[in-house]
């Protein structure tokens, strides 16, 4: 069993998922409610568990089917991929159980289509294989198209047709790249193709950057990049703020393929062909920070400004990946964690803030007041200093750390202003946003709001996701060496390709 | 052949690009169908055209990739299962919106836009 350690972050919440289509747990809502917080619970120690393998023994390979790489499909577990596996598990099982206090009655198949959008995520956060890779966002995709849909109105149906014709086109494009790739290197294992790559000659080389390129726009388009942002505002501020809680992990698999694939493909070692989207990755991220800012600015309420701060942090990651230096990277992994925790959070409590204020939702502007004031405002400041990057949560170490990486990047004075001005942008939006909700109010509690205290579950949900700003903050020592440890091993070509290559043993 | 195989794909493609820039759900859809003949067709293609070659690595010369139509056999199963999402979706939002256009309101030249 332990040889397959590897594989049962995927496994895990395929069964989860299956199960809970099960008769008993399918008709009875109590039953199915716990089954699937405990299903997703095991799944979070078993990712754990295997983190705690890959800090012990190293890199973990898996061979499926006992299939040697480059022949067959490897799932690689390092500590960058094991990492995020860790965040999405323990995100499926927070959304799961702030689900539970009623939003998962709202529509049908609520607890297995996290599971399975869970297992999307750990597939392609896990696997070695391109076209692998593929698949598990096609797996994750069909998953996000079902939830998004979940107890949605008018605008909710628009805004899912425009994401589902957009990934499709996306997804062809996927294919197109896969198809130039493998026709001009003969392999879809990443390690395989970032040999060949280095060996290419004449024509191909041109062949395998469109292909490359190509890749770039399919991961932008996943990621939210600039040109191919418009769709993530509307899609996430009218889906159920519990899914796009979740949502907030899906964004950070576009971020982390175009990681992988411009570090060990297209990296130091290609030859021709190193380095040949950082210089559309860098100016891109920088033109989507200010404009996630500007969003932030102009949103009108509170699931829209979180949106938008999805944006900009997409931007900043995309920078950070765009440096590629070890440092840059660690800063990235960091801030990667701590921005999909605090962004959750904050669309968990847009959520119960709309709720107890009636008919103004959660729109900013004045309103009937909230009814529990103190425990929605102590929590909503909290994220709100974690996200505008304030000492001393983990959004300040975060800032001053990326800031510290970029310090000797090319352009680092176009950089600098722009992100701490965004940053400023933030922290006027929040300002104005959390003082506007929770002061400025101007009729009585309504009886409606009463009925909308906040569940235990959903409280509970709430302070895992608020509690991981602090946290990050007090342990950000063994953090940060981890985050070190995990972005050398990315920009650590050789080793990389042997331990893909060798492994599976 | 090559030439045949190419202008068949570029052609799927141009039609399936120019369907899916077009305002309503119906043609958007058989336009993402289009573009996922093209793509299909166009994976197999990464294995080179052969004739008559086996289609497993062994000690003879010449043979056929299968990996491309592996490849293209989970690429078709997926596009299926899209397509008929994408289809039930359409539908849904003929009736939620009240109109098949992509935007959910008609913008005439006459009229106001409808929201």
């Amino acid at each position: 069993m332990i040889q397959h350690l590897t594989f049962l972050p995927v496994l895990l919440p395929m069964l989860a998922g299956v199960i809970l289509l099960l008769p008993p747990f399918g008709s009875k809502t109590a039953s199915r409610r716990i089954t699937s917080v405990l299903l997703g619970t095991v799944s979070f120690l078993v990712s754990l568990a295997l983190l705690l393998k890959v800090q012990t023994e190293g890199t973990q390979v898996y061979a499926v089917g006992d299939w040697s790489a480059p022949f067959g499909i490897v799932l690689v577990a390092d500590p960058f991929s094991i990492l995020l596996v860790c965040l999405t598990t323990l995100l499926g099982v927070v959304c799961v159980l702030y689900a539970s206090a009623g939003d998962d009655e709202k529509g049908s198949f609520f607890h297995p289509l996290v599971h399975f959008l869970v297992l999307g995520v750990n597939g392609a956060f896990l696997t070695g294989d391109a076209f692998n890779l593929f698949v598990f966002f096609e797996v994750l995709l069909i998953a996000s198209y079902a939830l998004l849909m979940h107890g949605g109105d008018k605008t909710n149906t628009r805004a899912a047709l425009h994401y589902v014709i957009l990934n499709l086109v996306g997804s062809a494009i996927f294919l197109i790249a896969l198809g130039i790739l493998y026709g001009v290197l003969g392999t879809l294992n990443m390690a395989d193709m970032a040999q060949k790559v280095a060996l290419l000659q004449g024509d191909n080389v041109f062949l395998v950057k469109i292909g490359g390129l190509l890749l770039l726009v399919v991961f932008a388009l996943k990621g939210a990049l600039l040109p191919l942002h418009l769709w993530l505002p509307n899609t996430y501020a009218t889906a159920m703020p519990v899914v796009a809680a979740l949502f907030a992990i899906m964004t950070k698999v576009g971020v982390y393929s175009m990681m992988r694939v411009y570090t060990l493909i297209f990296g130091e070692e290609a030859g021709e062909l190193s380095h040949m989207a950082q210089s559309w990755l860098w100016w891109l991220a920088l033109a989507t920070i200010a404009m996630g800012a500007m969003g932030v600015l102009a949103s009108k309420d509170l699931r829209k400004l979180t949106a938008n701060l999805v944006i900009v942090s997409v931007g900043t990651l995309v920078a950070l990946a765009a440096v590629q230096s070890v440092e840059a990277s660690s800063a990235a992994i960091y801030y990667l964690v701590h921005s999909t925790l605090v962004t959750a959070a904050l669309f968990l409590l847009a959520d119960l803030i709309g709720r107890q204020r009636g008919v103004a939702s959660d729109r900013i502007a004045a309103g009937p007041p909230l009814y529990q004031p103190k425990l929605l405002g102590v929590c909503f400041l909290i994220a709100a200093i974690a996200v505008i990057g304030m000492p001393p949560l983990s959004g300040f170490i975060g800032k001053v750390w990326l800031l510290k990486a970029t310090l000797n990047a090319e352009y680092t004075f176009v950089f600098w202003p722009l992100y701490l001005l965004a940053s400023l942008a933030i922290l006027m939006g929040m300002s104005k946003a959390g003082s506007t909700v929770f002061w400025h109010h101007h009729d009585k509690i309504t009886e409606g709001a009463k009925q909308e205290c906040v569940h235990p579950a959903q409280l509970v949900a709430l302070v895992i996701l608020i509690s991981g700003a602090p946290l990050m903050s007090i342990f950000a020592g063994p953090l940060s060496e981890y985050a070190t440890g995990a972005a050398a091993q990315l920009h650590d070509f050789n080793n990389n390709i042997n331990v893909i290559l060798s492994g599976g043993q | 052949m090559e030439l045949l195989y190419a202008s068949c794909v570029g052609l799927l493609v141009a039609c399936g690009v120019f369907l899916i820039l077009r305002a309503r759900t119906f043609t958007v859809v058989l336009g993402l169908t289009m573009l996922s003949y093209a793509v299909n067709l166009f994976l197999f293609s990464s294995g080179r055209l052969s004739l008559n070659q086996a289609a497993v690595l062994g000690y003879s010369s010449g043979y056929a990739d299968p990996l491309p139509q592996a490849l293209v056999l989970t690429a078709i199963v997926i596009g299926f299962a899209m397509t008929a999402f994408v289809v039930i979706l359409a539908i849904r939002g003929r009736a939620d919106l009240g109109s098949d256009h992509v935007d959910g309101s008609v913008k005439d030249k006459n009229e106001k836009v409808k929201v």
